[in-house]
């Protein structure tokens, strides 16, 4: 078995035990990469040079016998909306394609502190919106399951890292689903927590109220390890949870008798392909086998979730986009007499076509005259799903859903109709609306051999019931015996 | 001034700069000045991905300026975006508040020509002051220095109260010296901590409806302010007199020419798009918070005249005085714990500290010496070492030099000369060199009195005791 | 009522976007789906109910009044696309 075959919990394992070191571990990643990645083109850029130096200075650390982290020299992938001291975050967008971070995010911080190695930045859709990593503005990621297929967005470069084995583990950012959705579309478990569980200082905004960064693994054990590390309270996140540190490693146990499951049907009917909810009711049974019951309910106001999130994730972006302006950093127009001209050409010329319809329908939404009709609506319509959540979830423990309505699609399949692609959300915005945490696990194939994912939802700030769960399906069920296959796409 | 068919309308936008250490999103620096862009971080700078946190103590200031000018505090405030592109504006938002202003509904009390009246304040409100675009003589165009961005405002807006521009600057000097008293801002108007918009309009008296306004924005002098509100007011009233609409603008008052100039570069009409500030929470403020805050406040104006006419016997002229400001307060109390003559201090304030300052054209807050060095001043006319003439030129050299009273006459010899002998001595002189005003006080000329002390004055360069001086003169006129 | 392609024109203006003729037509055209599609929200009876505008329910997250400077101007400069003597440089605009 190569090493980048491994999951982290395995590795963890390898480094303590003296049987690989950290420089083998990540060169084998880094080799990977030249392999694999011409065809995937999950990186915006590597850090090899840094990464190498890193991991030697770790295993010299250790080898001298000095204290260290159990997850140093652990390589990482980060989402390139993340920032790094001293490099290069692009947000895959030309307007800050050269801009070099001069801070860390708090994430990055935390992760620090453990001497995790990190592989490089991962592609996304420009600015975090899209569900395909189309709408990159330098190259599209491909699925390793098939690559004429999207790998899911936003967070398609970390989830196909991952799916494709160029690195152990990634961080991805999840606003509507952008770190699920992936996950589901790659076969890997991705995680959003809840809302202000991870500090999201750091993480180049796109809604404020909605993103969320979160773990994207091959398995449910490396997703807990990862969260552990990742989560806690930030004061320079105002909206971070100030709660006492969990260990979410304690909610993996296989066992999920009497748990209480609730089936939505408005997820498992009209607009789902046939497969995958196929897929979904075989994971229904088989938690009904392992003792938890299982009920259809309903999620009625759920339907409304995707209008109000592109309502409220658009206006927020907005605002949030206005800061690139050609200035103080970013791409600046060469065409300019006067300063208007600097921002209406750099932003004209700097952003992609979708961060710019987002831009128009969230400045519309916020204009004098509509915004009572359309911001101030959303935002009460909002609370009626919150509510709905709070109801279900007096009876529930999870809620369980597909992560997308089908299977990974082709490449160009959706572009020309944006309203499509935001139907492609669905399953995983409403999660978003409510701030709860949802996990995508893989659970099947469908006939083409792409991934199907199912969705726990679970009540805030309760991640160690999602674990339970989905360590209990994942010690009972056999996905990870499968591989993509890197087939198709000889571009 | 103003025709007398028409009535002024104003409303006044106050900006007024926290003394806060911090800055209201971010832990750098306030000060003032400094290398261009030096108290910047991520966060003032806007940096993708950076968050704003809220500093506690403005929260607390804003509520001590509501209080103090007699406003409901609001319980449950909450921040808001307003949305504008301009190069002093980083995060393209400036976070302020809109629908939920921390203080509203208050007033202040000026002192006008008929009297006291009441200016209404509509609310006062936190946000973020911009930074500031300085420009290029050479045309090389304009520079961006982001160290004032983040700096904690409050924003005090006025009902359209006022109706002339000197109750426009009574307004204002009664703001400034409310915020000095409770320490929440150095109001320093030439370094722009103090500056207001200013909205003019003009109807026919006794008409109901407004006239449409124009607002002239960022004005930091009272001199400014009230040449532009009488500027402008006539102009406004010249342009309905001939026919003309006027036009709801923006205007620029320029000092040099002395008239406002229309902006028009700013062709559209504004669309801020408020939303709340996802970034923030919500800021709840229990009554126990604010009545810890209200009983923190130290003694305002009103109270402190009260006492001071109750307790101290002040004209009610002198007291309102000596409450004007905080700088004058503070040193009438201090120097009356010293010398226990509040009246002498309080006429000295009002007449001869007041003169010089005028004289040196700076305000209350720029006086260097305390109450010690008055108080001591006071005492020393009172034990007789000094006349108040030289106590006059004393109080001159204070202002050059902060130095004991007692040291600074007894460096310049101005000690007064109250040795009996002595001043006989210059009396029997000036009396030999003026026979003929000895004989017009004998012929019943009572004046001639008053030019032979004069006269021995001059001699003693004003060191002599006048008592004794009249004592003796008297004596020696009587033989 | 559908979007017109002025308001497009002027929502760009207010968002400092530059479109072309092209991109006004799209935009006009994926606007009114889109808008289509958020008018369901209308059917959400939500009366009496309050707007959520953070996702949990934290109130006064306050900071302590203590400086910590940043201390690297330089850093915060490096991507300035022009600079001088500290500060960003821009064409020349009234004040």
């Amino acid at each position: 078995m190569e090493l980048y075959e491994y999951t982290v919990h395995e590795l963890i394992e390898k480094l303590e035990k003296g049987e690989i070191t950290s420089e083998t571990l990540t060169k084998s990643y880094f080799d990977r990469i030249k392999e694999k990645d011409n065809k995937v083109k999950a990186y915006v850029s590597t850090l090899e040079e840094s990464a190498m130096k890193k991991a030697k200075e770790i295993d010299e650390k250790r080898k001298a016998g000095k204290p260290v982290s159990k997850f140093a020299g652990i390589p990482i992938g980060i989402k390139d909306n993340m920032c790094i001291e001293g490099t290069k975050t692009t947000c895959s967008s030309k307007m800050l394609e050269n801009f070099v971070s001069p801070y860390n995010a708090t994430v990055i911080e935390k992760l620090n502190k453990e001497d995790l190695v990190y592989l490089g930045k991962l592609n996304m859709d420009e600015f975090a919106m899209g569900g395909s990593t189309e709408h990159s503005a330098f190259f599209k990621t491909h699925n390793p399951w098939d690559l004429e297929r999207v790998p899911g967005g936003s967070s398609g470069g970390s989830a196909a890292a991952v799916s494709a084995e160029m690195a152990p583990w990634t961080l991805g950012s999840d606003t509507g689903g952008s770190i699920r959705q992936p996950a589901s579309l790659c076969g890997v478990v991705g995680l959003k927590p809840t809302y202000g569980l991870v500090s999201r200082y750091g993480l180049v905004a796109f809604a404020s109220s909605l993103d969320q960064i979160g773990p994207i693994t091959k398995d449910v054990t490396d997703s807990a390890l990862l969260l552990n590390l990742i989560a806690g309270h930030d004061e320079k996140d105002s909206t971070s949870m100030d709660m006492e540190k969990k260990d979410y490693t304690l909610s993996l146990v296989n066992d999920v008798k009497g748990m209480k499951i609730g089936l939505p049907k408005e997820y498992i009917g009209e607009g789902i392909n046939e497969e995958v909810k196929q897929a979904i009711l075989n994971v229904a049974k088989k938690y009904e086998e392992l003792g938890a019951t299982v009920e259809e309910c309903s999620l009625d106001v759920g339907k409304y979730a995707t209008a109000v999130y592109y309502i409220i994730a658009c206006a927020e972006a907005s605002s949030n986009l206005g800061r690139f302006d050609g200035i103080r950093y970013g791409y600046r127009t060469e065409k300019y007499d006067n300063l208007k001209d600097i921002y209406r050409n750099s932003r004209s010329e700097g952003f992609g076509p979708e961060v710019k319809r987002r831009i128009i329908l969230g400045t519309y939404v916020l204009s004098s005259g509509y915004y009572d009709a359309y911001y101030k609506k959303a935002q009460k319509v909002r609370t009626v799903i919150k509510n709905a959540y709070d109801e279900l979830f007096k009876k529930y423990d999870l809620l369980l859903t597909p992560t997308s309505p089908t299977t990974a699609f082709k490449i160009g399949e959706k572009t020309s109709n944006p309203l499509e692609m935001y139907l492609a959300d669905i399953c995983t915005v409403p999660v978003n609306i409510g701030g709860l945490p949802g996990m995508s696990i893989p659970c099947a194939l469908d006939s083409k051999g792409l991934p199907i994912g199912f969705q726990l939802i679970g009540k805030a700030f309760d991640e160690e019931t999602i674990f339970r769960a989905a360590y209990t399906y994942e010690q009972n069920s056999n996905f990870r015996e499968n591989k993509p296959t890197f087939k198709g796409g000889d571009n | 001034m103003v025709r007398d068919d028409y009535e002024v309308v104003i409303g006044l936008e106050v900006h007024c700069e926290l003394s806060t250490k911090t800055k209201i999103f971010c832990s750098c620096s306030t000060e003032f000045g400094g290398e261009p862009n030096t108290h910047c971080c991520p966060v003032c700078m806007a940096m993708p991905g950076t968050l704003p946190v809220l500093n506690e103590k403005v929260v607390e200031y804003a509520v001590k300026a509501g209080l103090a000018t007699n406003c409901s505090i609001e319980k449950n405030s909450k921040n808001d975006r307003k949305n504008y592109f301009y190069p002093d504006s980083p995060k393209a938002y400036q976070i302020s508040q809109f629908d939920k202003p921390l203080c509203y509904d208050g007033h202040v009390t000026i002192e006008t020509e008929n009297g006291e009246k009441e200016i209404r304040i509509e609310r006062i409100h936190i946000e973020e002051d911009a930074g500031k675009l300085n420009h290029d003589e050479y045309g090389r165009g304009s520079f961006v220095d982001l160290n004032r961005a983040g700096v904690p405002l409050i924003e005090v807006v006025s009902k359209p109260d006022m109706r002339s521009s000197a109750e426009v600057e009574a307004y204002m000097r009664k703001l400034k010296s409310i915020f000095e008293y409770i320490e929440i801002s150095d109001c320093k108007m030439e370094q722009g901590s103090l500056r207001a918009d200013v909205n003019v309009s003009v109807r026919k008296k006794g008409a109901k409806e407004f006239g449409t306004r124009t607002e002239m924005k960022n004005m930091n002098s009272f001199r400014s302010i009230v040449r532009a509100i009488d500027y402008e007011a006539e102009r406004q009233i010249e342009e309905i007199e001939n026919g003309n609409e006027i036009m709801q603008e923006t205007l620029r008052w320029d000092d040099i020419s002395g008239r406002t100039f229309s902006m028009r570069d700013k062709e559209d009409a504004q669309d801020y798009r408020y939303f709340p500030e996802p970034d923030l929470v919500a800021i709840k403020l229990s009554d126990e918070y604010i009545e810890n805050i209200r009983k923190s406040l130290p003694e305002l104006p009103e109270s402190r005249k009260k006492r001071y006419i109750e307790n101290y016997g002040l004209t009610e002229k002198a007291a309102n005085f000596a409450v004007s400001s905080k700088y004058y307060s503070n040193l009438f109390e201090e120097a009356t714990k010293i010398c226990n003559n509040p009246k002498t201090v309080g006429n000295m304030i009002m007449s001869d500290i007041a003169r010089i300052l005028n004289e040196r054209e700076e305000e209350p807050d720029s006086l260097k010496f305390t109450g010690k060095e008055l108080g001591e001043l006071v005492s020393l006319i009172d034990k007789g070492i000094i006349s108040s003439a030289i106590a006059k030129k004393v109080l001159e050299e204070l202002f050059n030099e902060v130095k004991m009273p007692s040291k600074i006459i007894e460096e310049k010899g101005w000690v007064q000369i109250s040795d009996e002998g002595a001043i006989k001595e210059v009396v029997m002189k000036i009396l030999e060199n003026n026979a003929q005003s000895v004989a017009d006080y004998k012929a019943g000329k009572d004046k001639a009195l008053g030019f032979l002390v004069g006269q021995a004055m001059k001699e003693t360069k004003g060191k002599a005791n006048p008592q004794l001086l009249n004592k003796l003169f008297l004596e020696e006129l009587k033989k | 009522m559908a979007i017109s392609k002025e308001e497009i024109i002027h929502i760009a203006k207010l968002a400092d976007l530059n479109l072309s003729e092209a991109e006004i037509e799209k935009y006009t055209k994926d606007m009114q789906e889109i808008i289509e599609f958020a008018n369901t929200i209308n059917n959400v009876n939500t009366e009496g109910m309050g707007e959520t505008i953070g996702t949990n329910e934290k109130v006064n997250v306050l900071r302590k009044d203590e400086v910590v400077e940043f201390g690297n101007r330089d850093a915060l400069l490096q991507n300035a696309p022009s600079q001088d003597e500290g500060m960003f440089r821009i064409p020349k605009v009234l004040n």
